[in-house]
């Protein structure tokens, strides 16, 4: 039964928006999906290579950007920007490597951290080529959100097995082996700062093809949205946490529930506090229910806190404990 | 045959010499000790010859190749396995993921390493631990696993740095052979050790060594009854007599 889970899941998520034409639903599960994959590139290298990285949005950036620039200058389809954007991606990947996966743990997030500033800060200054702060507005190619819907969703399944894929391969055993002991695995003959520079590679790819597939959807992109520390550097990092750092569902379990999180805080508990405020009539309630809808990274937080206490290994590392914790009975069952 | 060979090897930490010219040639086959009080510097000589740093002077050669300042993946590609004296298993993987990790340095496939993998792991009698995740086994099967691993690279010569450090007498027993099977495998081996009963009965030729600097090297019968190496351990006064 748990071996055909994500393949049921897979046909309810091909049907859903056939079945329920729900645009702001649509929406929402377009969000999830594109956070698979970037949740699924954090994943690679810092859930399963140990390189934990802060920058994820120098590379989601480089990918919207590649595929708003092609655009904006040549006029070529935002599309192209899907294959293009991963490989831009992959050049800013590279030399970032290459230099700085001399350091080691902390040391490499804080240049990862450095990179993901660097990338904001040029896009904000090159107003030549990316019109900086006033952003890349393109026309979408399609007013419904279907296509877009099952684009996103082709992207986050391949991302989720192509990981899959790679950690069943030597690559795979050569991350692990990294994460698990950097001196340990030279000795086994594992020129770890190649296999480093191959597992970020990976990320920077699945990472810039979400940005470019981001910039064709929402149409307009600035440097404060895609080169975002919080909004997407955090919340990539948040992605893995909370569904599970090293684990191949990990990021999809994660991304559905960071975005549900971020829906839920950014409508005010979905619109509760407004209508309690309208009831009542209350202004202080009324100014609360502001407040709350930008409250999503406070929300984030405590999310965390509480992932981190109770569920070290995120949602479907610790699934057996979720369920167990979840369903008492259950647990006295097996132990009978 | 000189399979491998050290020449002159310095090592200086800021203005400590940790080894100060220290020379020796290991012969195809042989098991070759390595001897010295504690902070003698026979780690330091390891950690030299795998390259996890550069070495102050001096070369070291293997099979006529100079191997000095060779990136340390490379030295085992080229067949130097070793095992560390602490432990590093690789934690939160099974005993059967850590020996296919080091199995893929000779092999492609999967396939091919999980079975270089099972066939080492019968050799090295830890293939009933295989589904056991590595950081729960007890000390004498983690430091079986560092030789299994080692083994599974396939290499021609082996460094280990006290491997029988901890092990209770049957488990002593039980690494002695190994390291016996190892060698009658055609496998050379350099072993550091401090406990005298592996060293003298396993050891064919003996180095020792004290604050960096050969004292004696010869037969096991030979180097203990130097009178320099008596001293090194037990002091001036054993030494008289």
């Amino acid at each position: 039964m748990k071996k055909f889970m994500p393949l049921i899941l897979l046909i309810i998520l091909i049907i859903f928006p056939l079945v329920y034409q729900n645009a702001y639903y649509q929406h929402l599960m377009i969000l999830v999906f594109i956070w698979v994959a970037i949740g699924s590139g954090w994943n690679m290298i810092a859930g399963f290579t140990g390189q934990v990285s802060f920058g994820d949005a120098a590379f989601f950036g480089t990918g919207a950007y590649t595929a708003g620039l092609l655009a904006h200058h040549f006029g070529i389809s935002a599309w192209w920007g899907m294959a293009f954007g991963g490989i831009m991606a992959m050049a800013v990947a590279f030399p970032f490597g290459w230099i700085c996966f001399r350091l080691r743990g902390a040391y490499f997030a804080l240049a990862s951290l450095a990179l993901n500033e660097v990338c904001r800060h040029i896009a904000t200054i090159a107003e030549p080529l990316t019109q900086g702060m006033v952003g890349i507005l393109i026309m979408p190619t399609f007013v419904s959100k279907i296509p877009y819907y099952y684009i996103a969703l082709a992207l986050a399944v391949v991302s989720v097995i192509s990981v899959q894929f790679i950690m069943q391969t030597k690559w795979g055993y050569y991350f692990l082996s990294i994460r698990e002991d950097q001196d340990a695995a030279e000795s086994l003959g594992i020129d770890t700062h190649r296999y480093k520079m191959v597992s970020l590679n990976i990320a920077a790819f699945l990472t810039g093809m979400a940005g470019a597939l981001f910039m064709n959807y929402m149409g307009f992109i600035d440097p404060e949205v895609v080169f975002s520390l919080h909004d997407i550097s955090i919340m990539a990092i948040l992605v893995g946490i909370v569904g599970g750092v090293g684990t191949i569902y990990g990021p999809a379990v994660g991304a559905f529930v960071m975005v549900a999180v971020h829906e839920f805080f950014r409508t005010g508990f979905f619109g509760f506090f407004k209508g309690l405020a309208v009831l009542t009539g209350s202004d202080f309630l009324n100014i609360a229910a502001k407040y709350i809808s930008h409250a999503h990274v406070l929300g984030f937080g405590i999310l965390v806190v509480l992932v981190i206490l109770y569920l070290p290994n995120g949602i479907v590392g610790d699934w057996n404990k979720l369920v167990g914790k979840l369903v008492p009975f259950k647990k006295k069952e097996a132990a009978t | 045959m000189i399979l491998f060979e050290v020449k002159n090897l310095v090592k200086h930490f800021g203005g400590l010499a940790a080894v100060n010219n220290v020379s020796f040639q290991v012969e195809k086959g042989e098991i070759f000790g390595l001897i010295g009080p504690n902070g003698s510097g026979k780690t330091t000589i390891f950690n030299c010859i795998s390259s996890y740093f550069p070495v102050t002077g001096g070369n070291i050669y293997f099979k006529d190749q100079k191997i000095t300042g060779m990136k340390t993946n490379k030295i085992c590609k080229i067949g130097i396995g070793r095992t560390f004296q602490v432990v590093k298993p690789l934690g939160r993987l099974s005993v059967l993921d850590n020996v296919i990790a080091a199995a893929f340095s000779k092999v492609q496939t999967k396939h091919e390493a999980r079975d270089v993998a099972m066939e080492t792991m019968e050799f090295c009698g830890l293939l009933h631990r295989k589904d056991v995740i590595a950081r729960s086994l007890p000390i004498g099967e983690r430091k079986r696993l560092e030789i299994t691993r080692a083994m599974a690279t396939r290499p021609e010569l082996l460094l280990l740095d006290e491997t029988a450090a901890g092990l209770n007498p049957t488990e002593l027993e039980g690494a002695i052979d190994l390291i016996k099977r190892i060698r009658d495998k055609g496998i050379t081996i350099i072993i550091v050790e401090h406990i005298m009963k592996v060293i003298m009965t396993i050891s064919d030729r003996i180095h020792a060594i004290n604050f960096g600097q050969t004292i004696a090297e010869g037969v096991p019968k030979e180097v203990s009854n130097n009178k320099a190496v008596i001293e090194a351990y037990l002091g001036e006064d054993y030494a008289q007599g």
